[in-house]
């Protein structure tokens, strides 16, 4: 088993999550997918932290784990702000800010 | 036997993950994301990532989307009608862009050789071990980091509160 | 007495500097202690500095005294240096002689002017920059003498400011200047590129030494285009043709301006330059052949114009344009001694003109027709008599000096091969003798044809202006006899033995060895032809007032021709100064400036305008389509290290 399995699955699970961000038009559905892609990249990381037999990759990995749960919380927070003011869950209506 | 697993974990992984995208309820996806997760947590066990595999299945899988399945809760979990969408376009470019990277990653992947990348002796131990190596690793190259990130989560609490409280 | 030599332009200087600024708070009177005392100053300083070099044997005569470096960068070095010989003695004297007398004149003249502190300030600038120009000894420091002294015509020319068209006659002046300037420093840049050094003494000698490299030119060589192109500089500030007209206009500037600058110092300036180069000159037939013409053609346009012209200091400046004309003649034929002499005797029977005509309108209370004065002989005495002196000096009656000078330019121009030249020249006194006696007669002879309140203001000028009259009024009668002893056979000119060692590396052509009788024929002739100049005007002015009328009438398209000037001031206008305002106007400013220069400027920020207008639509607000754009560009980069990696 090569490193390349890994990091192929990888690839593979980001790239449906990439798909996902910009399909989805439910916000919290986009938070979904993005979760899915730093998951993506912590297999990596993880892969790699196996396969070179350092422990740095697992540190990050630790560390991306923290800061998704803080982004996590403070996204649903402004998803529930939106949710009062304009009482829609449609990330397209979220539109002013153009030219 | 490595490999048998891997196939079955990556497949329930990749399902999952494509089961997320096309749900057209959000509480199916999140469902789905939760299978994922732990799915990964499996190949992380694979990964001799044993101390990861259990942070993911308690922080990832246990308390952050336990918290999305709350404000998913909150928030009007079964919509029926599909939301409208203002620029058609973009499914279809979201679509071909998705497989582009996929093709590219592909292709960038294979092309390097892997089985030169020198090896570091100390992780083959596994276990116990490892996860000693991991905590020193953890307070004494990265107290620094560690510290911030609880200052990090600190200011989302705040940030969340104040964000999500009631105008009155 | 020679070591301070610095102060005899610096002493002007300081006088122009504290008139200038504290003139507005000082007395008239003070005033004119500053200026008059520091133009008396450097005339005593000079007469010091000259008497020291008449003591000094004459192969000595050649002091240079240096102050200060004013440029030295690599192999060019310019020097604020002094150079005292013969001719700048001579130039010196001049300066400071007629300079300090006309000062004393302006002290009545302007004495009810309520610039009086400017116009000494200007005045004494110029004697500042005029001392520059003559005393240096390279040719940069003449140039800054040479723009000091047309800036200085500018200011005085335009001295009555709130008259339109003494600025314009101001204006006039210096572009007119400024055109020959061009060919000046033209001139100078090619002197630099042949021998490395803007000195006299460097430049002169090495022409004198290097007989292969600068041998005498038949044709056009180097020193035949530096001689061309120095001379369209002395064209501009000595108002030969082509650039003569801005003189009969700046008398438009008070007349002791008119005497000083534009007639006995600034307009000779492009003389004394002439002379000075006449190793650059000399060598070359070209050169010389050009500047005799010009001058002779000059002498002959000018005079036939004065003879029609009504005003009276406009037959002066037409007379100073061909006068100088005589001194480009005498240059241009290779006798540069008797060019300064005609400068100098010129100097002061100008000036004396001038002051005189200064005086005139001065009694007349501002009129300066000639038509509307007449028979002012009985009540201006003193401006009568000093007058007619100098107006027999012009003439070339002798024993006054004129007759010396002019006799010696006609009889060079004789024996050193230009007969044509010496034709018109004849015919040139004759004519001036007839305008000049023109002018007399119809000024101070005849009957008056003025009105009565005018009558009653008719008064000689005070002392402070008659002094100067007399004083010049001797010189003229005197000045000249430094010709009398070789003329009478019995010895040599003094005043060319003087400038001798000033032309020693000038090239001398042989010159015809004509019997000394034969100048006495000619010296006869030229008085002949003089008188009936005189006679001719007596009997049409004052013998028959009517003929000139009748005259007049008959030939009245060469009359309207005469007084007209020939129309080449139109000329120039329609020739030179509207194509160029025209293409300044269309071409320059709406083409070039408002269209390439401010449409380019202006265009830079339309086109960016243009492209924001249509990339604005990429900010539409929709966070997918954001999302896409940087998929696109992470996808881009992975391009690019896929691509860079093989």
């Amino acid at each position: 088993m090569g490193i390349l399995h890994y990091l192929v699955l990888s690839a593979l699970l980001f790239a449906v999550g990439a798909v996902g961000v910009i399909l989805k038009k439910n916000v919290i559905s986009i938070f979904l997918c993005i979760e899915l892609m730093l998951n993506a990249v912590n297999l990596s990381f993880i892969a790699f932290s196996r396969f070179l037999n350092q422990v740095n990759g697992q540190i990050v990995v630790f560390f991306v784990m923290v800061v998704a749960a803080a982004e996590a919380v403070v996204g649903l927070a402004i998803t529930i702000a939106l949710h009062r003011a304009r009482n829609t869950l449609n990330v397209d209506d979220a539109d002013i800010m153009k030219w | 036997m490595e490999t048998l697993l891997f196939c079955l974990f990556g497949g329930i992984a990749s399902a999952a993950a494509i089961n997320v995208v096309v749900q057209r309820r959000v509480f199916y996806s999140a469902l789905s994301l939760i299978i994922c997760l732990s799915a990964i947590a499996g190949i992380y066990m694979l990964l001799e990532a044993a101390f990861i595999a259990a942070i993911q299945i308690i922080v990832y899988a246990g308390a952050i989307m336990v918290m999305f399945l709350f404000v998913i809760m909150l928030l009007d979990p079964f919509s029926s009608s599909a939301l409208q969408d203002k620029k058609k376009s973009l499914g279809f470019i979201g679509v071909l862009l998705g497989t582009v990277a996929l093709v590219l990653l592909y292709s960038l992947l294979k092309s390097y050789d892997l089985a030169q990348v020198p090896r570091n002796m100390e992780m083959s131990q596994g276990g116990v071990t490892a996860l000693r190596i991991l905590g020193s690793a953890l307070f004494n190259d990265y107290l620094l980091p560690f510290e911030v990130t609880s200052v990090l989560i600190l200011v989302a609490i705040i940030g969340a509160v104040v964000l999500a409280q009631r105008r009155t | 007495m020679i070591d301070y030599l610095w102060l005899i332009p610096l002493l002007p200087l300081a006088g122009s500097a504290l008139n200038g600024l504290l003139g507005k708070r000082l007395s008239k009177r003070a005033i004119s202690i500053i200026a008059c005392g520091s133009s008396g100053a450097a005339l005593l300083v000079a007469l010091g500095a000259v008497s020291s070099l008449l003591q000094m044997p004459a192969e000595e005569r050649h002091v240079i005294r240096h102050f200060f470096t004013w440029i030295a960068s690599g192999d060019f070095i310019a020097k604020a240096e002094f150079l005292l010989d013969p001719l700048s003695a001579v130039m010196l004297l001049v300066v400071t002689g007629v300079g300090f007398i006309i000062h004393i004149y302006s002290i009545g003249y302007m004495h009810a002017e309520n610039g009086y502190y400017r116009f000494f300030s200007y005045m004494n600038l110029f004697l500042f920059s005029m001392l520059v120009l003559v005393l240096a000894d390279n040719f940069l420091l003449m140039f800054v003498g040479w723009e000091g002294v047309g800036l200085c015509s500018y200011l005085l020319i335009g001295y009555y400011f709130d008259r339109r068209s003494a600025g314009d006659a101001g204006k006039k002046a210096f572009i007119v200047n400024r055109i020959g300037d061009v060919g000046f420093v033209l001139g100078m840049l090619l002197v630099f590129a042949t021998f490395n050094s803007l000195d006299f003494d460097a430049v002169f000698r090495q022409i004198a030494s290097g007989t292969e490299r600068f041998p005498f030119e038949t044709g056009l060589g180097i020193l035949g285009a530096i001689g061309l192109l120095l001379f369209i500089g002395a064209t501009g500030k000595s108002a030969q043709i082509p650039l003569y007209v801005w003189l009969p206009d700046a008398m438009e500037g008070p007349t002791p301006v008119s005497a000083l600058i534009h007639a006995a110092t600034m307009v000779t300036a492009g003389v004394y330059m002439t002379v000075r180069c006449s190793p650059i000159f000399s060598r070359s037939e070209v050169a010389m052949d050009t500047v005799a013409i010009i001058g002779i053609l000059t002498a002959l346009l000018a005079a036939t114009i004065a003879v029609a012209q009504t005003d009276i200091k406009r037959v002066l400046a037409y007379s100073t344009i061909s006068q100088l004309g005589y001194m480009f003649v005498a240059a241009g034929v290779g006798a540069c001694s008797a060019a300064i002499f005609h400068l100098m005797t010129h100097a002061f029977f100008k000036a004396l003109l001038f002051l005189g005509a200064g005086s005139v309108i001065h009694s007349m209370s501002g009129e300066q027709d000639m038509m509307h004065m007449g028979g002012l002989r009985k009540s201006i005495p003193i401006t009568c008599a000093t007058m007619m002196i100098a107006a027999l000096a012009i003439s070339g009656i002798p024993p006054l000096a004129g007759f010396f000078s002019k006799d010696e330019i006609l009889w060079s121009a004789w024996t050193h091969g230009h007969p044509i030249v010496w034709l018109v020249g004849f015919a040139v006194a004759g004519l001036t003798a007839f305008y000049m006696f023109r002018l007399i007669f119809l000024t101070f002879f005849g009957s008056q044809h003025f009105s009565e309140e005018v009558r009653h203001h008719v008064h000689e000028s005070p002392f402070s202006m008659t002094m100067p009259l007399i004083a010049l009024a001797i010189l003229s009668v005197v000045g000249g006899l430094y010709g009398l002893p070789a003329l009478l056979g019995v010895g040599e000119n003094g005043f060319f033995k003087f400038l001798e060692p000033s032309l020693s590396l000038a090239y001398h052509p042989a010159v015809a060895e004509l019997p000394h009788s034969l100048e006495w024929v000619f010296a006869g002739a030229s008085v002949l032809i003089a008188s009936l100049g005189i006679y001719l005007a007596f009997s049409i002015y004052v013998a028959h007032p009517e003929a000139a009328a009748n005259w007049g009438g008959k030939a009245r398209r060469l009359h309207q021709l005469l007084v007209r000037k020939y129309f080449v001031d139109e000329f120039y206008d329609a020739v030179v100064i509207k194509p160029t305002l025209t293409g300044s106007t269309e071409l320059l400013w709406k083409g070039v400036d408002v269209g390439i220069i401010d449409g380019s400027v202006n265009g830079v920020g339309a086109r960016v305008y243009g492209w924001a207008r249509v990339l604005k639509f990429v900010q539409n607000g929709l966070v997918r389509s954001y999302a896409a754009w940087i998929l696109l560009g992470a996808i881009l980069i992975l391009f690019y290290v896929a691509m860079a990696g093989h």
